[in-house]
């Protein structure tokens, strides 16, 4: 698998808080179409790492890279605009702002220009979104929040979608729906997706590779199903857990 | 049975005379060295002791009363309360509410004229009335729509961007200085230096905004005030060009385009052939303060309907969530503070027009302070609920003028305006008790795709789910 086509390329990426490493040498890449997903116990790293491709913490050392082009220290907001758009961990909608702001907002970066056409796409998607529209975010249950914060990332028409513990919190159903409907978008629009997750099984049994993360260092990386048949991954995260 | 009937009333009424005793003393304990005692000069310029046991007393017995009957009611207002409650299931915005904008605008708009007609009427001649209705015009009318339209430049801050701003003020200042000294020193009319002091103030903005809008919260309202103080400072202590504490005085009047409201020949009344009075320019004053406040409500509706707007709100809930969809956070908070501060500039000129003086007494925190009560009470982003915010806190200050039998209770010296700040602190713990999101506290959303249905503020979680 040739690195230089990679999509997004995170090299030997360290960041800090304060003075406390968090992400120790780093490095990650997914290539164009690929679901990838970055698995790890509690405080691994994984939110962290997500977080810095926005440049919020800024990684210390390393590169970060996308479509050619090093983001490492550009604004956050012009990051964004290179449409990379991500669901991040605590979804982070606008509480006061109904569903349908909330998706405009997703949205701004085109002014509204597809506004009606995305939205439908999202409804599709989500259709329990469009019965709630005019809900302000704040008043939706944690799953329809979660289903959100999705739709107002896809909302921005990314060509890379970051997503933060999408199951978190979620009941079965409404995880494997969000699930397939990942899935679909990957097949469909040749989107790439990278993904963290606690749920292992269900991320590994998704994506087309993945990446295990150990106190803010990748200890294991590879194909999906080599990951998922790894003793080491199946005692550590696996086994126990759901099977 | 009988028993009971016959002991419920009376333990109700031991309660409420229990409380009112406990009301009492507590009113006792708190105003005792605050109202009861007072120290005054005397020729020798010594410090004597006086007393104001009347007026104590007052305080305690009305502190007594008004808990004894809202305990001894509270009972009865309980059983109507759910006897409502039962009829009343679930209410639309009433008609009433939901035109109270459009009502509101012709009654501002007609104010003048009512006001005129009716103290005419009263007075039995046109020229009486014109006279009399000086004072309602100017002092009601115009002193509030003054802090109507600096509460509505602040709320694009606060109420939308939700930058506390505790400084709002100096920008107000900045708008009076600049039409102060450049039509003292210039001659510059009126109608070039409004946009110019909305122009200064809104750099002003620009330049206090860079340094410390990557503050947050408590930390930025700090610099603001700090900002606020500095501006103050300044002009108290720039005399070469301020003038420092004694003030600019003598500043032009604002002409209706050019036609000056003079008693010469070229003056107003002149040229329309009516007889001379001052009311023609507080009459024009109050339209084109009108005039000023309803332009700042326009482009803060059309403003939150258009991305920058949007952004502004979507700023106010998640600052991370905003930067990540790729709004530039620094300019969105950059463009909220140049606005609101353009406003603030507006008024001030407009203000340092009205009055013919400027002096940095106008401009202390306490007005910051009033101007924020006014978008908070209001209920933040809601213009209705801020204008009528500033009408009660304002018109309510005026109307404490107007009280003069108080003197008849309190005595001769009693001055209500010094209770103003009683008065302040009441209504808020008043709005906040019974509103505890301000007046009108439900956010209007901006983009409906079906039919309206407002779910409001009191049931929306603040924080993230
Ligand atoms: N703002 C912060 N300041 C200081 N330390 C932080 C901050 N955010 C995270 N950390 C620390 O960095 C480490 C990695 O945190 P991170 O949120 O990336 O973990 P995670 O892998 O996403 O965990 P989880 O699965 O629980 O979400 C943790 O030890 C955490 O305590
Ligand atoms: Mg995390």
């Amino acid at each position: 698998m040739s690195e230089n086509k990679a999509l997004l390329r995170i090299e030997n990426v360290e960041t800090y808080y304060g003075n406390i490493r968090a992400l120790s040498g780093v490095t990650v890449h997914a290539n164009p179409g690929e679901i990838v997903t970055l698995i790890g116990a509690n405080g691994a790293g994984k939110s962290t790492l997500m977080m810095t491709i926005f440049g919020m913490p800024r990684a210390r050392t390393g590169r970060i890279i996308f479509d050619g082009k090093d983001i490492t220290q550009m604004p956050t907001h012009e990051i964004a605009r290179l449409r990379i758009a991500q669901s991040p961990e605590g979804r982070r909608i606008f509480p006061r702002m109904t569903v349908q702001e909330n998706l405009q907002m997703g949205a701004s970066l085109d002014n509204l220009q597809h506004f009606d056409e995305d939205s439908r796409m999202v409804f599709d998607l989500f259709p329990r979104l469009k019965e709630r529209i005019n809900q302000r975010g704040g008043t939706l249950s944690g799953g329809e929040q979660q289903m959100l914060a999705i739709g107002r990332a896809l909302m921005a028409r990314p060509r890379l979608l970051l997503l933060d513990e999408p199951s978190l919190g979620l009941a079965p159903l409404i995880i494997k729906h969000i699930f397939e409907a990942i899935k679909a978008l990957n097949k469909n629009t040749g989107l790439t997706v990278f993904l963290v997750e606690q749920n292992a099984f269900g991320a590994l049994k998704l994506a087309d590779r993945g990446y295990v993360m150990v106190n803010g260092i990748v200890t294991m990386s590879g194909s999906s199903a080599d990951l998922l048949a790894d003793p080491e991954v199946r005692a550590a995260y696996l086994e126990g857990g759901r099977h | 049975m009988a028993v009971t009937q016959t002991t419920e009333p009376d333990s109700v009424l031991a309660k409420a005379l229990k409380e009112g005793l406990i009301a009492g003393a507590l009113a006792l304990g708190l105003f005792c060295l605050v109202v009861g005692f007072r120290t005054e000069q005397n020729i020798r310029n010594e410090l004597i002791l006086t007393h104001r046991w009347g007026l104590l007393t007052i305080f305690v017995l009305g502190a007594a009363i008004l808990r004894f009957v809202i305990t001894y009611t509270a009972p009865l207002r309980a059983e109507r309360k759910k006897i409502k409650r039962a009829v009343a299931v679930a209410k639309e915005p009433s008609a009433f509410r939901r035109s109270f904008p459009k009502i509101g605008l012709g009654l501002l708009l007609l104010y003048p004229l009512l006001v005129i007609l009716i103290l005419s009427a009263y007075q039995g001649s046109m020229m009486g009335g014109l006279q009399a209705s000086l004072k309602y015009v100017d002092n009601f009318g115009i002193q509030i729509l003054i802090y109507v339209m600096l509460a509505w430049g602040l709320n694009i801050v606060v109420g939308l961007a939700g930058l506390l701003d505790l400084g709002y003020v100096a920008f107000y200042a900045v708008g009076a200085y600049s039409y102060a000294l450049l039509s003292t020193h210039f001659g510059f009319s009126f109608w070039l230096l409004l946009p110019m002091a909305g122009i200064f103030a809104a750099t002003w903005g620009v330049i206090l905004g860079f340094p410390v809008l990557r503050l947050r919260g408590d930390y930025l309202a700090i610099v603001t005030l700090a900002f606020g103080e500095i501006i103050r400072l300044i002009l108290i202590n720039w005399t070469a060009v301020t003038k420092g504490t004694f003030g600019i005085s003598g500043i032009a009047k604002a002409t209706l385009f050019g036609i000056p409201f003079t008693p010469g020949p070229t003056g107003f009344a002149a040229l329309l052939g009516l007889p001379n009075s001052g009311v023609y320019y507080k009459i024009f004053l109050y339209y084109l303060i009108l005039g000023l406040a309803l332009l700042t409500a326009w482009v803060t509706i059309r403003l939150r309907r258009m991305p920058i707007g949007r952004a502004w709100e979507a700023l106010r809930e998640d600052e991370i969530a905003c930067r990540s969809l790729g709004i530039n956070t620094t300019t969105t908070k950059l463009t909220a503070f140049a606005t609101g501060a353009m406003f603030g500039g507006f008024a001030g000129s407009f203000f340092a027009a009205r009055q013919g003086f400027v002096s940095p007494e106008s401009f202390v925190f306490l007005e910051s302070a009033i101007i924020l009560a006014m978008v908070v009470l209001g209920g933040m982003g809601s213009l209705v609920g801020i204008a009528i915010a500033a009408a009660v806190m304002i018109g309510g200050t005026e109307l404490l003028r107007e009280l003069e039998f108080l003197k008849l209770i309190f005595g001769p010296d009693f001055t209500p305006e010094l209770y103003r700040m009683l008065l302040f602190g009441l209504a808020m713990i008043v709005v906040m008790v019974w509103k505890p999101r301000g007046f009108a506290g439900s956010r209007e959303p901006s983009a409906f795709l079906h039919e309206r249905k407002m779910i409001s503020g009191e049931f929306t979680k603040e924080g993230h789910g």
